[in-house]
């Protein structure tokens, strides 16, 4: 059966993530703090497939639960819907836009170690934070495509790498393994990947040029 | 199907001989792109809020209305006014203000921008900024609705039963700016606003499920059609490689700087090639790669207004008015040639 889908979040990204998703198949929820209905004509219209619904609906019959907010709203999230999920985390600290978050700032650890110490009963995987919206929208293609980008994947358990490798890919992207979630710091602002547009080989040569 | 067609500015600084000129000089020379602007036929000559070196424009409605006293036809209005951390009873009263000394020409156009450090300055904690836009922006479509204002929220001190003055006498367009948001969209279209699509990076056709969006969302309010316009970079040069090599440096440079913070990617001559080409959002180029740039994108997002923001800091005053010059004498009539040729008419529902 296939993975279900709940993306959390319905600004700038979730729509995106939840329109690819829905493309490629996954059945897939989407929620906001806010009534359902209040979303339903951008998800009608920006993803169209998703299914609007409230965030409890959503994360209950969902396998994989996708964080498409800022990281300044993490605080609203309650860890224990999420226990037992794999929970794709795309968010970064962004200071100079969201403003400082105690706790994440100036803090040695990749933002999402921090996210997975607080979701302590899921399965934390890092990924689709080091590019833009709308190339995440632009830049998808199928699989064995010369222009495929690459995106990094780095979580701590293997199954729910897996889980999320398999959607990077099936949404149209190549998912390039980089470890353990702590590694992910190399996905995050000031990492050698952030931003870029890579092919697999580009990337995997930018990560290997850092760890030399 | 009435087209319009104008410039922004941040208040890039200008730069003479390698040096930056002063901020003072900045603005006095703003004033005169706007003043020039109208010379050479265009509609709409737009600031936008900054507070930053690089964009010393803190108060944009001041040039505004000194452009407004210099000119009698073009429009003047914000490109950003950053609605959130400003007071909307002190924003109405400027640009209705600015719409009586213009004679009805002002615009306000409300929106974050890209910039936030409005939010420091005047004490505004950006992880409010979702509360403070839709609060402010609710209390400043009840100000444009005339008459007292009773409101009460969280983010600013109640208002019971209130003069706001001026009170217009000609229509005051507002529109607002939406760089990604689908809330944005939805919140223009509740109030009933005109919807301005910042375009700054990327393909501009996948703006067009948001144009999609306005409508249906206008429909469901129960709102009348309303125009929607495009705000994206751009330079002219007499041919494209003028064009590029002018805007390529201070490009360069200004992404380098904003980079770290903003998530941008590190600028290559690659990337800003592809965003100057036919499918990314800068329209830097001779006058026919920008017309024909322009006259392809608007029918695809629905827009009838296009505002190309001009300069870049390091930037040249000569370069921006020769700029200005082939925009509104060579890029705008051949646009407008190319949307009135019945190909090109956009559809409209």
């Amino acid at each position: 059966m296939k993975t279900r889908i709940a993306v959390i979040g319905a600004g700038h990204v979730g729509p995106v993530v939840a329109r690819l998703a829905a493309r490629a198949g996954y059945e897939t929820a989407i929620a906001t703090s806010a009534n359902p209905e209040e979303i339903a004509l951008i998800i009608e219209v920006l993803a169209p497939g998703a299914r609007p619904v409230s965030v409890r609906d959503a994360i209950g019959s969902a396998d994989l639960v996708i964080l498409a907010i800022p990281l300044h709203r993490f605080g609203e999230i309650d860890p224990d819907q999420l226990a037992g999920k794999v929970v794709l985390d795309m968010m970064n600290y962004w200071p100079d836009v969201n403003g400082y978050l105690a706790g994440f700032d100036q803090s040695p650890l990749s933002s999402s170690e921090l996210v997975a110490r607080r979701l302590a009963g899921s399965r934390v995987v890092k990924t689709l934070n080091h590019l833009g919206y709308h190339q995440i929208d632009e830049e998808a293609r199928p699989a064995g495509d010369p222009g495929r980008r690459a995106l990094g994947v780095a979580g701590d358990d293997a199954g729910a790498v897996e889980m999320v490798a398999k959607l990077v890919d099936d949404i149209g992207f190549d998912p390039v393994l980089v470890g353990a979630l702590s590694a992910g710091r190399m996905l995050e602002p000031d990492g050698p990947v952030f931003g870029r547009p890579l092919s697999r080989a580009e990337f995997e040569g930018s990560l290997a040029a850092v760890a030399a | 199907m009435t087209y319009t067609f104008g410039l922004d500015t941040f208040g890039d600084r200008i730069s003479e001989n390698g040096e930056a000129v002063s901020h003072a000089q900045t603005i006095r020379d703003v004033v005169e792109q706007g003043v020039y602007a109208e010379q050479v036929g265009l509609d709409f000559f737009g600031i936008g809020e900054h507070h930053t070196e690089d964009f010393p424009m803190p108060a944009a409605d001041l040039a505004l209305a000194a452009i407004a006293a210099r000119t009698s036809r073009i429009h003047v209005g914000s490109a950003v006014t950053v609605l959130s951390s400003d007071d909307p009873v002190r924003v109405f009263q400027r640009f209705s203000t600015l719409n009586a000394i213009s004679n009805g020409r002002a615009e306000v156009v409300l929106g974050r921008g890209s910039s936030i450090e409005s939010f420091p300055l005047f004490g505004y904690d950006l992880s409010d900024y979702e509360e403070l836009s839709e609060e402010k922006t609710e209390l400043f479509a009840e100000i444009m609705k005339g008459g007292r204002v009773t409101w009460s929220g969280r983010m600013r001190p109640a208002l019971q039963d209130q003069e706001i003055v001026p009170y217009l006498d000609r229509p005051m367009p507002v529109w607002v700016g939406v760089g990604g948001s689908p809330h944005s969209v939805i919140r223009a279209a509740r109030y009933g606003f005109n919807l301005m699509l910042a375009i700054i990076g990327g393909q501009p056709a996948r703006f067009a499920p948001f144009s999609e969006l306005f409508r249906q969302a206008l429909d469901k309010f129960g709102q009348p059609a309303r125009p929607i316009g495009v705000h994206s970079p751009g330079h002219v040069g007499v041919t494209d490689e003028q064009a590029r090599e002018e805007f390529w440096p201070a490009y360069r440079e200004v992404i380098a700087k904003l980079g770290p913070s903003r998530g941008f990617p590190p600028p290559t001559r690659e990337l800003f090639e592809r965003e100057v080409g036919p499918r990314g959002a800068l329209y830097v180029g001779s006058p026919e790669t920008v017309a024909d740039k322009i006259a392809r994108n608007l029918p695809i997002l629905g827009a009838t207004k296009f505002d190309m923001k001009h300069g870049m800091p390091g930037m040249t005053q000569q370069s921006l008015l020769k700029s200005i010059e082939l925009f509104g004498t060579m890029v705008v009539p051949r646009v407008r040639e190319q949307l009135s040729t019945p190909a090109a008419v956009p559809t409209t529902r």
